[in-house]
């Protein structure tokens, strides 16, 4: 480029540092004052499952004929202590949303669409609904800091309980539902006004560590009669110690939330900043039970930005015995879909990356109150979109686990792994490919 | 196995917990029908065992006779609880109707979000009493410990000696009534006129207690929210 004197100009070079989205983000703070608040999950580039890569077998290992030999899906949680364990029939479960946070149709949808391949869902923060109990075959009731709808009956009617200590999006954060979306429905069940922001405490309000947790849940048992599974929930940090001291306090099943793991409302700076890579969690959390020799016994679920047969192949292959998908659900229910694409641009987006479900706005129906938006989406048709995306995640992994010569899913493990960078490697403790090394192998984890 | 059941007098069934098992009496209490002739239970050797009487739903009397540890009658439905002595952390947390005496003092979380009926301490009750409350009603005759009524939804908080710091930090829409000092108070709770409907309604809470007429109602001041909170805003920022 060269101007009219002919002197030669460097081309326009934005910073990488302060790049386009930094940029605007600085500038929407400096006019608002207020931090940015959105859902999902962590959008920056992590290191992800699709940094491993399977060794499908060869001459060494012994391949099973797909489409004719059985690779087995089943799953039991919560062998160690209830009375009546879960049995799934997918390794595959739908994580904790909220009424509230979601729509009552999306439950719905949520609860058809498990129950036809015979996985269980998750209530979240705001309590139970009859649509939700109704519509789930098995349905995990979480026990939150908020305790929002917290009540003995639904803990009866509830298939398991799982005490949410933290979420992969935000560990050690709670939560906000803006006013927008609190509804009289809504806030009837949460004890509050219509129409305010309604916070989630951080903290649960009558315990506060290991010890007082296994107190605490010794009494949920009592309530229950030790008939139903106890899960607790973690968001992924330290995971190692996490898992640790939840099998301590008595944990059934321990369920591990990466960072990709996604949130109604939370600061797009917690989003980004806090916790770590699920990636990262599985071994740690692994090791963990194994050290404590309770791998198998105190079962492992798995979540955070679980998408495709392959993620659940590998979660599985690295110890975990089940995953929890969320934002992939919502997008099997038609979440961010292109053919709402004017209505996103009308809302200064566009389908795809359409995150602020804390507006209440939402085009596709999902994350929102709004009677008119929500009647977009058809709970049945959408139950059925997440069924068949759920036969095609078991589909994919029992095609990779097939290859790798498993007659069960679980039979995959991480000898079947190799990873793709030395990052990858050394957080899921697996060699880097076409090489024996696994980074820090001699280190603690 | 059995309970280790002796007959008692006025009908009542008694239950030893130096014989019997915390799961063995939990159990039974849970298998109450509506209409139970067993309505009357008295527990001697309790000796501070956790999730004593948790998650009863029937129209009963259940009398413990000594100290409770955690989570004592915790999301009690119906029934009367009695503790004749000093109860731990979380004594009726998530209680959702019903009655709970606790004779002595208790511990953190008293009455942790309760959505409704009735709890009363003797003594004092230590931090964070009807943290989250959501509906219950407390009356605490001694004094109350700090961060009381923490993010108090709803129902009611009645103190007749004093409360410590931070009293309904970050309070939505419960009531408190305080008849001694306070020490501090939270985030956006701020005292209140104390008018007419609030004197009737202090009145009833002391009456279910027993102890309308015992003291008098002219002595308390009231606290609620500013409701500054309610909406997230950046002028409010210093009380993030």
């Amino acid at each position: 480029m060269t101007d009219m004197t002919n002197t030669p100009r460097t081309k326009p070079r934005l910073s990488a540092t302060f790049d386009e989205y930094t940029l605007s983000e600085i500038r929407r703070a400096a006019a608002t004052g207020i931090y940015d608040i959105r859902g999902a999950g962590a959008k920056r580039k992590l290191p992800h499952f699709d940094d491993l890569l399977f060794l499908g077998a060869s001459m060494s290992r012994y391949p099973l004929e797909g489409y004719r030999e059985k690779c087995s899906t089943e799953v039991l949680l919560g062998t160690r202590f209830a009375k009546k364990p879960i049995a799934l029939k997918i390794p595959i479960t739908i994580a904790g949303m909220s009424f509230g946070s979601l729509s009552a149709n999306a439950k719905e949808a949520l609860g058809r669409g498990a129950s036809a391949m015979g996985t269980s869902t998750t209530t979240g923060d705001g309590g139970m609904t009859n649509e939700e109990r109704g519509h789930s075959q098995t349905l995990v009731y979480q026990y939150l800091p908020s305790r929002y709808g917290m009540n003995p009956d639904d803990l009866k009617r509830a298939d398991a309980i799982e005490v949410v200590v933290g979420q992969g999006a935000k560990p050690g954060g709670g939560g906000m539902l803006l006013g927008q979306k609190i509804t009289e429905r809504v806030a009837k069940m949460r004890t509050l006004p219509v129409g305010i922001d309604q916070r989630s405490a951080c903290r649960h309000p009558d315990w506060t560590g290991p010890d007082d947790l296994e107190i605490k849940i010794e009494e949920l048992r009592e309530i229950t009669d030790w008939e139903k599974p106890i899960y607790v929930k973690v968001g992924a940090a330290r995971p190692y110690y996490d898992t640790a001291l939840a099998v301590k306090s008595g944990a059934d099943v321990v369920v591990v939330d990466g960072m990709q793991g996604g949130t109604a409302a939370t600061q797009e700076v917690f989003i980004e900043n806090v916790g770590i890579p699920t990636i990262a969690a599985v071994h740690q959390a692994v090791k963990a039970l194994q050290d404590l020799g309770m791998h198998r016994k105190v079962q492992l679920i798995v979540s955070g930005g679980i998408r495709n047969g392959a993620d659940v192949a590998k979660a599985l292959a690295l110890g975990a015995d089940a995953v929890a998908i969320g934002t992939a659900a919502l997008v099997a229910l038609g979440d961010n879909d292109p053919r709402y694409q004017a209505d996103y641009e009308a809302l200064g987006t566009t389908a795809g990356a359409y995150d602020d479900w804390h507006e209440g706005r939402d085009p596709a129906g999902i994350t929102t109150q709004d009677p008119e938006l929500m009647k977009r989406l058809d709970p049945v048709a959408a139950g059925r979109r997440l069924a068949n995306y759920l036969a095609v995640l078991t589909l994919e992994c029992q095609t990779i686990a097939r290859a790798c010569g498993k007659s069960h899913v679980h039979n995959l493990e991480p000898e079947d792994l190799a990873a793709l960078t030395i990052e990858a490697a050394a957080m899921a403790n697996v060699p880097l490919a076409g090489t024996d090394w696994i980074p820090g192998r001699n280190g603690r984890f | 196995m059995r309970l280790a059941l002796t007959p008692a007098v006025e009908a009542a069934v008694t239950v030893d917990l130096a014989s019997s098992s915390l799961r063995e009496l939990n159990a039974a209490l849970h298998k109450l029908a509506p209409d139970t002739t067993e309505a009357y239970w008295k527990i001697a050797n309790p000796a501070g065992r956790h999730a004593l009487a948790a998650g009863l739903d029937a129209p009963v009397t259940v009398e413990i006779d000594g100290p409770v540890g955690y989570y004592c009658a915790g999301m009690n439905k119906q029934a009367r609880v009695i503790v004749n002595g000093n109860a731990g952390v979380g004594v009726g947390e998530n209680m959702m109707s019903g009655f709970i005496h606790v004779k002595g003092d208790a511990s953190q979380s008293a009455g942790a979000t309760g959505n409704g009926g009735l709890l009363v301490i003797d003594g004092n009750a230590s931090a964070r009493c009807g943290i989250s409350m959501k509906g219950i009603d407390i009356v605490v005759k001694g004094s109350v410990g700090h961060l009381s009524a923490f993010m108090g939804q709803a129902g009611t908080l009645t103190v007749l000696g004093d409360a410590g710091e931070a009293l309904g930090d970050s309070l939505y829409e419960a009531k408190l009534f305080v008849r001694g000092s306070v020490a501090g108070l939270g985030a956006d709770c701020v005292e209140k006129e104390m008018r007419e409907e609030h004197k009737a309604l202090l009145a009833a809470k002391l009456e279910a207690a027993g102890l309308l007429g015992a003291v008098d109602i002219g002595e308390f001041r009231r606290y609620g929210s500013a409701r500054t909170l309610y909406h997230f805003h950046v002028d409010n920022v210093s009380n993030y």
